[in-house]
C-alpha cells in the first residue's frame, strides 16, 4: 500500500462512516425538514467519499471503490473515531457533527491547494458542501445550547462525552508527515488554532462550556476503533457480504 | 466536419433534461464543460453538481442513451472535478426558466418567484434535492424552493 493510497482512504473512510451515521437518521428526524437536511448531508458525505474511493481505487488498482467501502473489515478502516460515534440523541449528533465539520472545513481548505491535483479538486468540491454542513450544525448547536435547560444539559453532556475523540483530528503520523513534506498532505496540527477559534466562538454563543482536555482517544488512522464501528459496518455492508457483487 | 458533429452533440445534449428540474437541460445546468474529438472518439466532460446528488447518475445515463439513440456511439464521458461546479455557470435565460417554474434562481438575495417580494423566511437550508433550500414568502405566504448559490 502506498502512503498516498492510505492517506486518500483515511479521508474517504471518515466521510463514509459519518455519512452512514447521518443516514441512520433518515425517517427518524425530529422534524420533516431536519430529516431531509440530515439525509442531504448524508448524501453529500457519501458522494465525497465516493470521489476519494474512486481515486484510491485508481492508485491501488486491485480493489474497486465499492469493494473498498463494502468488503473491508473494521481493522482495515482508517476513519477518525469521532465519525463512528453513535447518534445518541439529536444533541449528540449535532455536537459530533459540529466538531467534525469545523475540522473538515479547515482540512479541505488546506487540501484544496495540495500538489496532488485530484486530491485538490476533490477537496475544493467537498469544501463547498462542508461550509453548509458547518453552518447547519453550528446553528443547531446554538439553538440547543441556548435553548431550554434540558437541551442545554444534553448538549453539554454530549460535548463532555465526545471531547476525548477530538485529539485524534490533529495528530500527525509517519504517513501524514511524508505527504506533508511532498506538498500533498495537510499539517493537521496547524489546524488546531483556527479550530479552537471556531469552537470557542460558537460555544460562547451556544452558552456551552468548553470541556477540559483530558484523556484523548487515538488509533482510528491505524485501524483501531471503538466498539461502535463493527455494528455500523455489519449493517452497512450486509448486502454486499450476503450477496457479493450484487447489482440493481 | 468534426466541428459540425460537435455542434450536433451540443444540440442533442441540450435536449436532455435535468432529471429533477425538467424545465432546464443539462447544458443549461452548466454540468457539460466540454465536447472534444480525438482518436476517432468524442469526449464529453461533465462536472457533477453536488458530490452525492443522485440526479448525476441519472443524467449520465440519460446522456448516454440520448447519444446512442441518435447514432453516436464513439464517445466517452469524463468526470471533471476541477474547477468545481458553480451556479455562476447558469445563464440569465436559465435563471428566468427556473423562476417561471417556481424555483427562486441562485442569488444572494432570495426573491419570491411568485410575488417578487424580498421579505423571505428561511424554513430549511436543505430542500427536497441537494441543490435547493426551503423558504417562505412573508407577503404572499407561499412556500417555495431556492436554488442554492455554490
Amino acid at each position: 500500500m502506498s502512503s498516498l493510497f492510505t492517506y486518500t482512504l483515511r479521508i474517504a473512510d471518515s466521510s463514509l462512516i459519518l455519512g452512514q451515521r447521518m443516514a441512520e437518521w433518515c425517517s427518524k428526524g425530529p422534524t420533516l425538514e431536519e430529516d431531509i437536511a440530515m439525509s442531504n448531508i448524508s448524501l453529500d458525505l457519501f458522494g465525497q467519499s465516493n470521489g476519494f474511493y474512486e481515486y484510491a481505487a485508481q492508485l491501488d488498482g486491485s480493489k474497486s471503490a465499492n469493494k473498498l467501502a463494502f468488503r473491508r473489515n473494521e481493522r482495515e478502516f482508517f476513519n477518525h473515531q469521532l465519525a463512528e460515534q453513535e447518534n445518541g440523541n439529536f444533541g449528540t449528533t449535532t455536537v459530533r457533527n459540529f466538531l467534525h465539520d469545523a475540522f473538515n472545513l479547515l482540512f479541505y481548505t488546506q487540501l484544496s491547494s495540495s500538489k496532488d491535483e485530484t486530491l485538490a479538486a476533490l477537496a475544493a468540491k467537498s469544501l463547498k458542501e462542508v461550509k453548509y454542513h458547518l453552518r447547519h450544525s453550528s446553528n443547531w448547536l446554538i439553538r440547543l445550547g441556548d435553548g431550554t435547560n434540558e437541551s442545554n444539559a444534553r448538549s453539554q453532556e454530549a460535548l463532555e462525552l465526545l471531547w476525548q475523540y477530538t485529539g485524534e483530528l490533529f495528530e500527525m503520523d509517519e504517513i501524514d508527515n511524508e505527504l506533508l513534506n511532498l506538498g500533498i498532505g495537510v499539517d493537521n496540527t496547524a489546524l488546531k488554532t483556527q479550530w479552537d477559534e471556531i469552537l470557542n466562538k460558537t460555544l460562547k454563543k451556544a452558552k456551552l462550556n468548553r470541556p477540559e482536555d483530558g484523556y484523548m482517544a487515538t488509533g482510528g488512522k491505524k485501524g483501531m476503533h471503538t466498539e461502535y464501528l463493527g455494528f455500523l459496518l455489519a449493517e452497512m455492508q450486509f448486502l454486499q457480504r450476503a450477496y457479493p457483487d450484487a447489482k440493481w | 466536419m468534426q466541428n459540425g458533429k460537435i455542434n450536433k452533440i451540443w444540440e442533442l445534449l441540450n435536449t436532455v433534461p435535468d432529471p429533477e428540474i425538467p424545465v432546464i437541460s443539462v447544458v443549461e445546468l452548466g454540468v457539460i464543460r466540454d465536447v472534444s474529438f480525438a482518436n476517432k472518439s468524442y469526449t464529453i466532460s461533465i462536472t457533477p453538481t453536488y458530490s452525492g446528488c443522485p440526479a448525476v447518475k441519472a443524467f449520465i445515463d440519460d446522456i448516454k442513451s440520448c447519444l446512442k439513440e441518435n447514432g453516436i456511439r464513439n464517445f466517452q464521458l469524463k468526470l471533471v472535478y476541477s474547477p468545481a461546479w458553480t451556479t455562476e455557470w447558469m445563464t440569465d435565460k436559465t435563471k428566468r426558466k427556473l423562476k417561471k417554474y417556481g424555483i427562486a434562481p441562485p442569488s444572494n438575495t432570495v426573491i419570491c418567484p411568485l410575488c417578487e417580494s424580498q421579505k423571505i423566511e428561511v424554513i430549511s437550508e436543505f430542500g427536497a434535492t441537494a441543490c435547493k433550500s426551503l423558504h417562505k414568502c412573508k407577503d404572499c405566504l407561499e412556500p417555495f424552493e431556492h436554488f442554492k448559490c455554490i
